[in-house]
């Protein structure tokens, strides 16, 4: 797994304010990296001597080698030092320090295809699989936050997810961030995952519209048909009604839609049943993704009621699937591996997982369809269904 | 882990049911049941009676069934009524969209002289049974006033190829018209192609007009229904479809069949007809009460049970062929899966409700009077003018709005229609005003002695039970229906 977080080993002339800083890091060949939030990348002595030579504004040093330390290091006044398994870190990509405590996260990283922003930890469901258990805290701030780093991500990046928590808590915040993706990002397409619950009101769908994004997409669970199985997985009375009401109000509105189905014991034994329901009042959504569950967060508290081997809704998960593309609708499996699905499911079962933590096994080399698979989580404590076996022939 | 809630919790066991809108029927062991938009689920005895009692509660079952199936809601809940809106406002969208038909009869005359005739054809008297070019510039004036954003203007006879000069031009006046126009117009020809030739054939390819005849079977059964003086109807009628995929496209002309008596034990012989000749389908039809079907009786010979298993077999017969890789729908079944698959607005005029008279179809006919319908005017010519609303004097408005068309309209809607409204197969049926006033005197009709209410049922049973018995053959219905 790619670690996203971690301590800088060392840092100074970063201003301390309370709030953290937002730098790109550029890499050491970039003329143009001469702005206040651009860092230049530094792996070794000569390009800690070329950064300095360049008279750069900032310096981040990734190396286990001590490079803050050498007599060179001394002419950059602003500098953050992290350690050698952060190497991943390259040119275009947005990084989040802390001050005070030197802590850091990657918010951005220009070469992966799955970049999600965390708009809040805050959510008024509470998954009983959720993989970013909520935290009742004030954070705010973090909406402020991405006003300044989406000028900073690059132009031709193909998409964005926005993720939660419910990014939708602060709806007018964020929908003046969406507001700012669309000034900044016109050309990338942008994925925002809520319950859909905020839509019920007419004044947030109407601000939603209003936006006129050229490529957004809100991507809401549905979890069944039936309002108490979605209102139990979610934790939360009558949110089945709000959410379907705020799916028909979104797309009275002419607005793209994907509903999202987490697969586990209390959905996926339903699945048929699902399908037919979305198929029969919902062919208008753009997108249903049908998806594996990741085992981490509450997933692995609750483990004991959601655990099922998805080889036990193979043939359900077919059925659900070719009645969806019967119907028209554009139908995808998502973070299960090809060698636990049906054939026929093939065609719409994605690479989904996302690049930082995903992984594949050993048996995975002798695979013919290695490359097509969507392999493992390698995140939480995953588990694995006793049908993973590798395909040897067509 | 007690900051979990188990599923108990989420049942509101607080807050009431209540049953939304339902339709049933008993189906041998069990209930065939529908929701306002048509979705059908089957139930026991028992969960009919636990249903309706609204002794239901999660986790038993049922209430998951007709939870999903929209059967009921509980009291604070409004997603369950507004699905149902939402897909009942598609189901009717064509009527945002009114009379898209606009038939004109350009004769009376025919040279066949079909027994089942059912607009009592003309086979003398030019002056009197021709449509004037003055009748057909008043109706395309009206045409033009209906509200569609796309007609369709469909040539009729007696055999229209016997004005043909007339449809030239108004084909003609119509492209001009809508060259100024928001309008799209299609064009089509009802003919039995006898008189079909190259300069026909050349008109109807420079202004992409389609053609639509009648092709019952082979060649003797053919000949029997259609008699024509040389007794080759069938030999140019097939030339015709021939010539006219050659020269308009494979897909520009189209055939319809009737169903006599001397058809009913030969429905795969006619379905063999219609391969052989590489038709992209066929739509088996009923004869309809009017016209000479009537006089001659041919309309007595075989009734609703006769037709079903008529066509019971033939649609097996052409499942079938479908199984074997061949897309070759039966149009009536594909009408009938679109509907009972999806919501999309099918605004089909004979099977709609409110009715496609006037609202779907307008006629216009040869002596310059306006019709509700095709089957209006035939009724007409046997001295019926009840579904005359007016003439080409007309404007539209005062023909679609005339309280004539109210009353046959209004009181027709299956949604309240006696039968109609409490029958599970309402939403997929339609209301047929013109068929019961023809024959019960009553354009609403008692529906138990109504033919076509028990073709109807008939149909809609023989698709729940392939839908429901294989998978195979609901996969070929899904995609007839484009579904």
């Amino acid at each position: 797994m790619l670690p996203l977080s971690g301590l800088a080993t060392f840092s100074r002339g970063v201003l301390a304010s309370k709030l953290p800083s937002v730098v790109r890091l550029r890499s050491h060949c970039d003329p143009s990296a001469n702005t206040p939030t651009d860092f230049v990348l530094v792996r070794s002595k000569e390009e800690l001597q070329q950064a300095v030579d360049a008279h750069s504004n900032g310096v981040m040093i990734v190396s286990d080698n001590g490079l803050e330390n050498l007599s060179e290091a001394a002419d950059c006044h602003r500098l953050i030092s992290v350690p050698g398994k952060f190497n991943y870190l390259s040119d275009g990509d947005i990084i989040r320090f802390h001050h005070q405590s030197g802590r850091f996260r990657t918010l951005y990283r220009r070469t992966s295809k799955h970049n999600a922003f965390l708009v809040t930890d805050r959510c008024n469901h509470y998954c009983l699989m959720c993989s970013q258990p909520p935290k009742n805290v004030d954070d705010r701030w973090i909406l402020e936050e991405l006003k300044v780093v989406l000028p900073l991500v690059a132009k031709d990046t193909k998409s964005l997810c926005f993720t939660g928590g419910e990014p939708l808590l602060d709806w007018r915040e964020f929908v003046d961030v969406l507001a700012h993706c669309r000034d900044e990002l016109p050309n990338t397409a942008t994925h925002v995952l809520s319950n859909g619950r905020a839509f019920v009101y007419d004044e947030v769908v109407k601000a939603w519209a209003a936006l006129r994004h050229p490529n957004l997409t809100v991507g809401i669970p549905i979890y069944s048909a039936v309002d108490y199985v979605h209102d139990h997985v979610v934790q939360a009375r009558g949110a089945f009604d709000e959410t379907v009401l705020g799916i028909l109000k979104l797309k009275d509105s002419g607005q793209r839609i994907e509903v999202r189905v987490v697969l586990h014991a209390l959905t996926a034994p339903r699945i048929v049943e699902t399908c037919r329901w979305l198929a029969r009042n919902m062919p208008f959504v753009n997108h249903v993704a049908l998806m594996g569950l990741e085992n981490t967060g509450f997933a692995i508290a609750n483990e004991n009621e959601l655990w099922i081997d998805p080889i036990e809704y193979r043939t359900e998960l077919a059925e659900g699937v070719n009645i969806l593309a019967s119907a028209r609708v554009n139908v995808s499996v998502y973070n299960l591996q090809r060698c636990v699905l049906d054939r026929s499911v093939w065609p719409h079962a994605m690479q989904s997982i996302s690049d930082w933590k995903n992984g594949y096994i050993e048996e995975c080399n002798r695979c013919i369809e290695k490359d097509r698979c969507s392999g493992f989580f390698t995140s939480g404590r995953p588990r694995r269904s006793r049908g993973i076996s590798p395909v040897l022939a067509s | 882990m007690t900051r979990f809630q188990p599923t108990e919790s989420f049942h509101s066991a607080a807050e009431p049911l209540q049953l939304l809108p339902l339709r049933f029927e008993r189906a041998g062991k069990h209930y065939l049941v529908s929701n306002m938009v048509g979705d059908f689920v089957r139930l026991s005895d028992d969960e009919m009676a636990r249903l309706v009692d609204l002794r239901i509660r999660p986790g038993d079952g049922l209430y998951e069934k007709a939870y999903a199936a929209h059967l009921f809601t509980r009291a604070d809940q409004s997603s369950q009524r507004q699905l149902l809106a939402m897909r009942l406002r598609s189901r009717m969208a064509y009527l945002r969209q009114p009379t898209g038909l606009h038939i004109f009869v350009v004769t009376l005359r025919c040279e066949h002289s079909c027994p089942y005739c059912q607009v009592s054809r003309q086979s003398t008297d030019r002056s009197k049974f021709d449509m004037s070019e003055e009748t057909a510039w008043r109706a395309l004036d009206i045409a033009f006033e209906s509200p569609s954003s796309r007609i369709k203007i469909e040539f009729q006879g007696g055999e229209p190829l016997l004005n043909f000069p007339l449809i030239s031009n108004i084909v003609l006046a119509a492209k001009t018209k809508a060259a100024t126009s928001s309008k799209k117009v299609d064009f089509v020809i009802a003919s039995n192609l006898a008189l079909l030739d190259d300069a026909v054939l050349d008109f109807c390819k420079r202004n992409e007009v389609l053609l639509s005849t009648s092709l019952d079977g082979p060649a003797d059964l053919h000949n029997k229904n259609r008699p024509r003086p040389g007794g080759n109807s069938h030999e140019l009628a097939t030339q015709g479809i021939r010539r006219a995929k050659e020269i308009l496209g494979p897909d520009r002309v189209g055939a319809l069949m009737t169903t006599t008596e001397a058809s009913l034990d030969r429905v795969e012989e006619i379905v063999d007809e219609y391969l052989r000749l590489d038709l992209d389908g066929i739509f088996l039809r009923p004869l309809s009460p009017y016209g000479f079907a009537v006089k001659t009786k041919a309309i007595r010979k075989y009734d609703s049970k006769g037709w079903l298993n008529f066509y019971a077999r033939g649609l097996r017969y052409i499942l079938k062929i479908n199984r074997r890789g061949r897309h070759f729908p039966e149009f009536y079944a594909a009408l009938i899966s679109k509907r009972m698959f999806a919501d999309r607005p099918l605004g089909y005029v004979d099977l709609r409700s409110p009715a496609g008279i006037g609202l779907g179809a307008l006629v216009y006919n040869y002596d310059g009077k306006v019709f509700a319908s095709d089957e209006g005017r035939m009724l007409a010519e046997m001295g019926d003018r009840t579904f005359e609303l007016g003439s080409v004097t007309d404007a539209y408005r005062s023909l679609v709005f005339s309280d004539k068309l109210f009353d046959l309209v209004g009181s027709s809607l299956t949604q309240c229609a006696p039968e109609c409204l409490d029958c599970v197969y309402e939403t997929h049926c339609g209301a047929d005003p013109v068929y019961h006033h023809a024959t019960q005197s009553d354009a609403v009709g008692i529906k138990p002695l109504s033919e076509f209410c028990a073709r109807q049922k008939g149909i809609m049973n023989l698709l729940l039970e392939i839908l429901e018995t294989s998978p195979q053959d609901a996969a070929i219905l899904r995609r007839w229906g484009g579904i």
